[in-house]
Order: structure tokens, then C-alpha cells, then sequence
């Protein structure tokens, strides 16, 4: 046990650290379930969780290390070694890529001399990448500890270093608060709302707690008819009937049931979400409220991803602004025996744990998989008990649909689509931001109302969506033509198709749990082929061997994930055909193209400390 | 108890099936394989590795998590899903370091005698990516080379389940995802020589080694050297 050893140099520190550790694991009663809550305060306090707390950890709650291993190694937020106390985050996905994230890049290294993935001797700085934070529509972005820096340049990247160097806190750096309630003292952040266009459901005058009122004078089986009879789909993306799922948890018989909310939109491009979360915070309230009142439950949940840390002290106060009000807690509103409570559950860094399954095995305290189907969790859910998971948006239209009722609801859109939609629009376009549409608003109009010219392609769905060519623009965001959870992206003529689509399938390797053999192995064969296309060296075989793989990839995947994972290869094959034919080729002199014979000398170069005479061909030159 | 009887059509044959037996159960106890590498009898259902997916009614799913259901039409061997399976016991080759004529599980493997049974004589559709992976040899009984590992977590859940250990778990996230022990290395665990999660029949590949007792049977004797994986499930082996 070499820890051990170390410790045992300094006794007090290893006690320190125990005493500490078991004051964390008390804080969440010593509870196995809260384990992400007890890691991420470990990682606070500590900056890692070495092998020692986790041994720790695990003979306090009642586990294995390996199991604590487990949850640890899973999620981006968590680290072995440690990480510095001031712990920058720079978002790292298509939209900050293009707006210049490489330039933040090298000047956040040439500040603190550090590379990705490194922490500063002193401790106090770690660098490192994030998939997508939330940003898109302010982009570049980062986090720093649980502050999001927007709207990033060199300069002011640079500024913001030797700021924080000079000893300033990461909380006191943004000097202009954004608008709405991110200038809210229990929030003050940077972040804009950018709200382009509000529609009629969400982004209106909204009347406090009609909703609810008129719910509480309903039998909970009408209040699931109405939620079902307004036709409302879930918001995050899968579109499954909400009043349905209601109804299974509501049927199946047990003592608890749980209402959860999914607030971690990771898909990249979406931030629909957050602008909820800061602007609408009652509305998603009152509208779980509903829902517990609807199937029967007394506890609820909010999954807030990670990424929105920033957002929980501000939720955390609208919780409590609302037990005060008789609006949460015991008897709500008077209703006598109506008893509802919700706390937050912060994530650490996990895109599947948007998969509803995989969310309720983080609240679990376990790594964020899937859990295999049947049963689904409206059945058999959380700790085994019927559980509805639903999007933010979902939760705000519910509240809204009983106040207006079914009807109105259910006229808006299109014949399979009802009500509005939430649209996250950025990329190459004047006006990013938040847009609320009905359903069956066109790729066109919607390019139209965002300022968007020149645009050659648009990812509607994130990179698990299509990628639309010109051909494709009259096509309509609703569930009968484009599908989406929200996020747009707009693409200008002057963007590489091949490198926004390897850009998307690094983040599904990156993203992917690993459970499943296809997700976890096929992803990887899928970007490395998109590569080859990329460097030119591609044959047309190449083009039926991605087909085929991605067909297995989806037809075998567990989830959601890997059953999607290869549309941006399959909808730019079909959208952008001539992108393809212009870098695919016949091999001329008929050799394996997969092979490359500089790559393959590389290790043997490394080990042998010489070059090949014959392999390179500037080996005289240098002799 | 009484059990409820379906009955499900598997390839244009009726299988009768009790109320909740998997798609995969009902089929073993008809005689017809399902090929599968995560799933072993006395273990819960996994469901990771894919290789026993089927066609249910149109829809692929993997036929040892999936309860079987009165009416259901399952499509087993056929080529489309033979090529699926094909695909992903490549991926599994290509994923690890699978070097066959140099392991001391060939003939023993269930990856290679899958690949067999599926006519795959030489993985080669994929790249490979020849990881770098641990050896562990600090246990005076076991060594673990995980160079073979293919992720079906069986030593996980015979340890968890059978052994009530939990000797091995399952740490990382996607490509990089492994199976891990419960300490520094396996001699810091409570790991046994006589462990169900160390048993032959437990690891399907090469990775689990029992020390000391290698090439007792020699190549060419072997089990799989003799016969066709699933072959025991469709009776057509001499009994």
C-alpha cells in the first residue's frame, strides 16, 4: 500500500484527509445513492480523488474502491490526479472551434505555460477541454471552477489570466452581468439569454401558477388526459408522448414513484435549456409540481449537467422561494396530504447521461449507463420505482397546458407536432440564440428570422441529427419531417463539411459509455475512415465500408447513442455526395490504401533511434 | 407456480417459451444457438457484447436481455444478422491484441471459436488498434493479460454474484473502458484460485490465467479444436 507509506510521513495530513472524507460521506448520510455528490464535493476539496479517498470513500458508504473507481473513471469532471484550483474548462466543439477556439487555445497555454491536460507546478491552474458547455450562441466559451466566461478572445482571455493570477477570484472577473436574471444576485454571471424570438407558449407573458391551481382541481387521472390530449411530445429530442409515460408510472403499483427532470442538454449546439433554467425556473417547477401530482409522487429531481454549476445556487434559492410560498413542501397549496419535494443533482461531465436510463444510474451513484430495456423507467425506474424522466421544456409546456388547456395547445403546429418548439440557433448567422416557433417553421424561414446568408449546410438535432444541404432547406422542424431536441447549426460556405463531421464523431467517441461492443469500438473505426477521406487517401470502397459499419453500428448499438452516432456520416453522404467524389479515388497503382507505410515505420524509427534508408527519402541529404 | 407458455417463431420454427425467459433461453431449450460472448448460463443477463442480436418483429435487439413474447417473429440466422454478428466479433479482434497462435486460450476461446463458426478466418475489415494493456502477474496463482480482455464483464459478475467479492469492476468510458481490479493490482485483492470468476468457464478468452497449468491439454485437443461453438445448445454433438 504505497499510499500508506506516504501518509505515513505526515500522520496529520492522512488523518486530516480521513476526517475530512468522513465529514462529506456524513453529509449525504453515508449514502452509496449519493456518490456523485460525495465525489464531487471530494474533488472539490481535494482538486482529485486519488486511489486512497476512494478507498476511503468506499469503506464509508458501505462499497468496493473498485466500485468508487468506476463512478470516478466515468465522468469528465472527476480526475485521479490533481487538478488545479483554479480548474479552466475551454469548450471544445464545432461552433467554438470554427469562432476561433484555437486561438483562445494557444494563448491559455502561453499563459500559463501549461499544456491540455496539465496543472501548473503550483497547483493553481489546470487547462483541459470540454465537449460543449451551453455556449454556442456566445462562443467561444469556457468554465472556470463554476463561472462561464463567454464570448472569449486572445486578448481578453489573456486579461482574464493574469487577473486571475494577480488574485483575483474566477466569480469577480465578468465586469458586465448578462441580461434577465443572469444580473440576478443569486446568479450574477455573464451569460447572455439571447431570446430572438419569443413564441407563444414560454417566452410570453406567463401568468405564476395558473397552471397548478387549475391542476390541484383536477383528479390526477385528468390531469394526465389533458397532458395527453394536448398532444405535447417530449422536448429533449426523443419525442415519446408525455401524457403516456405519465400513465405507466401513474399504473404501475408501488408506494414511491419520482418525478425527475433531464436538464442535461449536452447535445452540441443546444442551450435551449439554460435559457429555461434562468428565465423560466417556475414555470419548470410548477410544472413538475403537476406531474407529481399527476402520478403520485412526493420526491423530485433536476439532473443539472455539470456544465450549468452556475445555475444551481440560483435554482437552489427559487426552491426555497417556493417551499416559503406553500408552493413545494408538505399540504402545497392547501391541498391536505399533497406533499412534493425536489432537490438538485448536479452531474460531472457525461453527455449520456441526457439517456434517461443512464441519468437515473447517475442519481444511483453509479457510472451513467443505460440500463437495458424492458423495463422502461416509467415502470421501473429509480431504486427499482416507477420514475418519469422529462426535459425542461417538457415540464414548462406542461404547466402552461393546463393553464390554457389541451386544445390550444394542440392547435398550434402541425397535424403530428403540437404547440412550439424551442430552437438553440448558432454557428454562421447575425442573430444566434433562442428561438420559439410552432412547429413547421422551415429550415429556410427559420435562416431567414437568424440573419443567416451564404449558409451551405444546417446540423438540425446536434451531431445524433441530419446535416442539410440547400437541397434540403424547405424541409420543416417538426416530428413528421426534421426531428430535433433544439439544437441548430448553421454552416457557411466557407466551413469544411468532412471536418464538422469528424468533428462530431470524436464526440461520440469521446461520449460513448463503452458498454456495448458496436458503440464503443465502432465509433472509433468511423471517424478514423472520415480521416482518411479527410488526408485524400480514400477509394471508393471506403464509401461502402462507412455505409456498412455504420448500418451494424445502428442496428446493434444498446441505446440511443450508438443508434444515431453515424448520421452525420450517412446524412453527409447523402446530403453532400459531390464533397465525397471530389477526395474519393481510385487507387492508381492498386496497393492498400489503408496502409501506410510512414505510420507503420514510426514505432520502429522511435525504438531504433534511426531513420529507414529506404522509407525516407531525404536520409542521404542528412548523413 | 405455473408458468405461462408462449410460443414465438425463430427462423419459421414455433418455440414454445415460459413467461419470462429471455428470446435467448427459450431458443436453448429448443436446441437452437443463439450466438452470444457476454452471456453464460448462472450469470444475470448482460447484454454488452451484441453478438446475439436478432430480428424481433422487424427490430434488432439483443436476444439475452429480451423477454420473449406470444407471437413474436424472431429472425435468428439469417444473413443480415450474420453479418451484424460477423462485424462485431471483428470489432472485437481489432479492439484488443488477439494474437491467436501464440495464446494459450487458442482452441479454448470462445471469440475465436466464434469467429469460426461465423466463417471469419482472418479479422482484417478493420484497423487495428493495438492498444497498449497491462499485464498482472503479482498474484502467485493468476496473471491477468488484458491484452485478450473483450469487456464481457463475466469475471465481474461471478465474482459479484457467485464468489460475493467483487474482485473485478468496470472502470473508464468508452474505447478506453476496462475491466479493473479492486486494488493497486491482483495480489492487493481477496482474489481466490478457486473463484468462480477465475474458472475456466468464466473468462471466455485468454485474458484470466490460471498460472502453472498451461498447455495441460495441447492445441489440436481442445474443446473448440473438436467441435463448433453452440454445437452442445443444438444437440449435435454425441453425447
Amino acid at each position: 500500500m504505497a499510499d500508506k507509506a506516504v501518509d505515513g510521513s505526515k500522520p496529520i495530513k492522512g488523518l486530516v484527509k480521513d476526517r475530512i472524507l468522513a465529514e462529506i460521506c456524513a453529509t449525504f448520510d453515508n449514502d452509496k445513492h449519493r456518490m456523485m455528490d460525495i465525489l464531487l464535493e471530494t474533488q472539490h476539496h481535494f482538486r482529485c480523488i486519488d486511489a486512497h479517498s476512494m478507498e476511503a470513500i468506499a469503506s464509508l458508504v458501505g462499497g468496493s474502491r473498485i466500485e468508487v473507481e468506476g463512478v470516478v473513471s466515468f465522468y469528465a469532471f472527476f480526475s485521479h490526479k490533481p487538478k488545479g484550483k483554479i480548474a479552466i474548462y475551454l469548450c471544445d466543439d464545432i461552433i467554438d472551434r470554427q469562432a476561433g477556439e484555437k486561438n483562445i487555445a494557444k494563448a491559455l497555454k502561453e499563459e500559463l505555460g501549461i499544456a491540455f491536460g496539465e496543472t501548473t507546478t503550483d497547483g493553481m491552474f489546470s487547462l483541459d477541454s470540454a465537449p460543449c458547455i451551453g455556449m454556442s450562441d456566445q462562443a467561444p466559451a469556457a468554465m472556470v471552477n463554476d463561472v462561464i466566461l463567454a464570448n472569449l478572445t486572445a486578448e481578453n482571455v489573456r486579461a482574464y489570466v493574469r487577473s486571475l493570477k494577480s488574485g483575483v477570484l474566477p466569480k469577480d472577473l465578468c465586469e458586465c452581468l448578462g441580461d434577465g436574471n443572469n444580473a440576478n444576485d443569486n446568479l450574477r454571471s455573464m451569460v447572455r439569454n439571447n431570446i430572438q424570438k419569443s413564441g407563444k407558449v414560454l417566452f410570453c407573458d406567463v401568468e405564476d401558477n395558473k397552471g397548478l391551481e387549475k391542476a390541484l382541481a383536477l383528479e390526477p387521472a385528468a390531469i394526465i388526459a389533458q397532458i395527453t390530449a394536448s398532444g405535447l411530445c417530449g422536448c429533449g429530442g426523443a419525442g415519446f408522448l408525455t401524457g403516456q409515460k405519465w400513465r405507466f408510472a401513474a399504473d404501475t403499483a408501488d408506494e414511491e414513484r419520482y418525478v425527475f427532470c433531464n436538464a442535461d442538454e449536452g447535445e452540441p449546439g443546444t442551450f435551449k435549456d439554460r435559457v429555461l433554467l434562468t428565465e423560466r425556473p417556475d414555470l419548470l417547477i410548477e410544472g413538475m409540481t403537476i406531474a407529481a401530482r399527476a402520478i403520485g409522487s412526493e420526491n423530485g429531481l433536476i439532473y443539472l449537467r455539470g456544465e450549468y454549476v452556475y445555475l444551481k445556487q440560483w435554482l437552489e434559492h427559487v426552491l426555497k422561494q417556493r417551499q416559503s410560498q406553500g408552493l413545494l413542501g408538505t399540504d402545497i397549496c392547501g391541498v391536505k396530504g399533497f406533499n412534493f419535494n425536489i432537490r438538485i443533482q448536479l452531474g460531472a461531465g457525461a453527455y449520456i447521461c441526457g439517456e434517461e436510463s443512464a441519468l437515473i444510474s447517475s442519481c444511483e451513484g453509479l457510472p451513467g449507463e443505460p440500463k437495458t430495456r424492458p423495463p422502461f423507467p416509467a415502470q421501473q425506474g429509480y431504486l427499482g420505482h416507477p420514475t418519469i424522466v422529462n426535459n425542461v421544456e417538457t415540464f414548462c409546456h406542461v404547466a402552461r397546458i393546463m393553464d390554457q388547456g389541451a386544445p390550444w395547445f394542440h392547435r398550434m403546429g402541425t397535424p403530428k407536432s403540437h404547440g412550439t418548439k424551442l430552437l438553440s440557433v448558432c454557428g454562421d448567422c447575425e442573430k444566434p440564440g433562442i428561438y420559439e416557433l410552432p412547429f413547421g417553421i422551415s429550415i429556410a424561414e427559420l435562416m431567414d428570422m437568424a440573419g443567416a446568408q451564404d449558409v451551405a449546410a444546417v446540423q438540425v438535432g446536434g451531431p445524433s441529427g441530419q446535416l442539410i444541404g440547400r437541397n434540403g432547406f424547405h424541409r420543416k422542424i417538426c416530428y413528421e419531417d426534421l426531428a430535433t431536441g433544439g439544437s441548430i447549426m448553421m454552416f457557411s460556405t466557407k466551413r469544411n463539411i468532412l471536418e464538422i463531421v469528424e468533428c462530431f464523431l470524436e464526440f461520440f467517441v469521446e461520449e460513448s459509455c463503452g458498454f456495448c461492443t458496436p458503440c464503443r469500438v465502432g465509433n472509433v473505426f468511423l471517424k478514423e475512415r472520415v480521416g482518411k477521406i479527410r488526408a485524400g487517401h480514400a477509394v471508393p470502397a471506403d464509401i461502402e465500408y462507412l455505409k456498412e459499419l455504420s448500418n451494424t453500428i445502428i442496428k446493434t448499438s444498446r441505446c440511443g447513442l450508438g443508434q444515431t452516432s453515424p448520421n452525420p456520416v450517412l446524412s453527409s453522404l447523402k446530403n453532400f455526395p459531390l464533397i465525397f467524389s471530389a477526395l474519393v479515388n481510385e487507387s492508381e497503382d492498386g496497393l492498400d490504401t489503408n496502409f501506410n507505410i510512414q505510420n507503420a515505420l514510426e514505432e520502429s524509427r522511435r525504438l531504433a533511434k534511426h531513420r529507414s534508408y529506404i522509407y525516407d527519402p531525404d536520409f542521404a541529404e542528412e548523413e | 407456480m405455473t408458468a405461462k407458455t408462449l410460443t414465438l417463431k425463430i427462423d419459421g420454427i414455433d418455440v414454445e417459451a415460459k413467461s419470462g425467459q429471455t428470446i435467448m433461453q427459450a431458443a436453448d431449450d429448443a436446441s437452437i444457438y443463439i450466438p452470444r460472448l457476454c452471456d453464460v448460463e448462472g450469470l444475470r443477463h448482460q447484454g454488452s457484447c451484441r453478438v446475439c442480436t436478432v430480428k424481433v418483429n422487424g427490430r434488432t435487439t439483443s436476444s439475452c436481455t429480451q423477454p420473449a413474447e406470444d407471437g413474436m417473429i424472431v429472425e435468428n440466422e439469417t444473413e443480415e444478422i450474420l453479418n451484424l454478428r460477423r462485424d462485431i466479433v471483428r470489432m472485437l479482434f481489432h479492439e484488443g491484441n488477439h494474437l491467436c497462435p501464440i495464446c494459450e486460450a487458442s482452441g479454448n476461446c470462445e471469440l475465436q471459436a466464434m469467429a469460426y463458426r461465423l466463417s471469419i478466418t482472418q479479422p482484417t475489415k478493420f484497423p487495428y488498434l493495438q492498444p497498449v494493456r497491462s499485464l498482472d502477474a503479482s498474484h502467485p496463482d493468476i496473471a491477468l493479460d488484458t491484452n485478450r480482455c473483450i469487456r464481457c464483464g463475466r469475471c465481474i459478475r461471478a465474482s459479484q454474484d457467485m464468489d460475493g467479492k467483487g474482485v473485478f469492476g468496470y472502470v473508464g468510458r468508452g474505447i478506453t473502458r476496462s475491466v479493473g481490479v479492486n486494488g493497486d493490482n491482483l495480489a492487493a485483492t481477496n482474489v481466490a484460485i478457486t473463484d468462480h470468476a477465475i474458472a475456466p468457464e468464466t473468462c471466455p478468452v485468454g485474458c484470466i490465467i490460471r498460472k502453472g497449468v498451461g498447455f495441460v491439454t495441447p492445441i489440436g485437443s481442445r474443446e473448440f479444436d473438436c467441435s463448433i461453438i453452440g454445437e452442445n445448445i443444438e444437440g449435435k454433438t454425441d453425447e
